[in-house]
């Protein structure tokens, strides 16, 4: 995670349309996340992210986008297509909170499970995440990562810059109340 | 990452320049040459060293975008100065499905061609080049060592390739 030559700026901007968005649409603050459901930093960055989420409340908006490795991590893609299958049935957080608290269960069956747990129309979890019907949506994300200089995961955008700083709480919190300062200025 | 360390980066071959030639084993028993991809873009990937974990992340970061520099007609070749059989193991290992070549002997003497060996620590910088069809440099760019540069500087570059062309 850090500086390119060139400055890294999020090449497609977030929409409350598509994007999967917690926080209101006005937030002084935009975080985007691009993450992978397998990948141990993310997971070291999930709690990191809510407790930012709670301090900021509704000066921040936060926002995740898939970016999933799977040359190194097998199960990260059927992952992100399991929040997107939820995402269509409307439990696209709960979905993402369940696969980054069991990391280590990410196989079809674990998955399976998870939408049962979340009460989702099943059946219609199962046809659309095999029949990878959200594949291309994940993909979308992948490139749009690709091209706003993603190099790794998890990386951040803040207000479509990249934070090319570490992401502990402290060194986050710090960069998200600059953004602040420097919108209400 | 300190400034000095930044300062020592080398300097890429300018765009415009004529690719040095060369032809590096990418298997035991398999040579490959940059002329043989003539009529297509290359992006050559110079890397210090398999196994390191910032290299791991950048070619896994690559293998996924195959797909997307296939596009464009686009080869991706990796080169280090490992050996082609520890480039074997650490390809099966990642599951890399592009070729890695063995800039092995005489040692980095490709490296030196692209101005992008290190000559204190026997690897090469982390650089990048993207050679359009006819064999020139378009764009180069060498990272600081310890860090991905990522893809977007490369998707760039095959972008504006297809600009020129179409002009």
């Amino acid at each position: 995670m850090s500086t390119t030559q060139w400055g890294a700026a999020l090449t497609v901007p977030v929409t409350e349309d598509r994007d999967h968005v917690q926080g209101p649409a006005d937030a002084a603050v935009t975080l985007v996340e691009y993450g992978d459901y397998e990948c141990p930093y993310c997971g070291a960055a999930y709690p990191i992210v809510k407790e930012v989420q709670s301090r900021m409340g509704d000066r921040l908006r936060f926002v995740f986008r898939n970016f999933p490795i799977t040359t190194s991590h097998p199960h990260a893609e059927q992952a992100a297509e399991t929040a997107e299958c939820a995402a269509a049935q409307g439990r696209f957080w709960e979905m993402h909170d369940l696969l980054y608290e069991n990391q280590a269960r990410l196989r079809d069956p674990d998955l399976h499970g998870y939408a049962e747990s979340l009460g989702l129309d099943v059946d219609r979890f199962d046809r659309e995440l095999a029949g990878h019907i959200h594949a291309a949506r994940v993909r979308e994300d992948f490139m749009s990562g690709a091209r706003s200089g993603v190099n790794g995961t998890p990386t951040f955008y803040i207000n479509g810059v990249r934070h090319d700083d570490s992401y502990d709480l402290e060194t986050m919190l710090a960069a998200l109340e600059r953004a602040v300062a420097a919108v209400t200025a | 990452m300190t400034n000095a360390t930044l300062d020592q980066r080398a300097t890429p071959l300018p765009p415009g320049s004529e690719a040095p030639e060369f032809a590096l084993l990418s298997t035991p028993d398999q040579r490959l040459s940059l002329a043989e991809f003539r009529g297509q873009p290359v992006i050559l990937a110079f890397y210090p060293e398999d196994w390191s974990p910032v290299c791991s992340d950048q070619l896994a970061l690559y293998q996924e975008l195959l797909p997307e520099f296939q596009t464009f007609g686009a080869v991706l070749l990796g080169i280090s100065v490992d050996g082609v059989w520890c480039h074997l193991a650490f390809a099966n290992d990642r599951n890399l499905h592009f070729p890695l070549l063995a800039d092995f002997e005489p040692k980095g003497e490709v490296a030196r061609a692209y101005q992008v060996y290190r000559a204190n620590d026997g690897t090469t910088e982390r650089a990048l080049y993207v050679i359009d069809a006819e064999g020139i440099v378009r764009w180069g760019y060498v990272s600081p060592v310890g860090v991905n540069p990522g893809a977007d500087g490369i998707l760039r570059a095959l972008e504006d390739l297809g600009k020129k062309g179409a002009a």
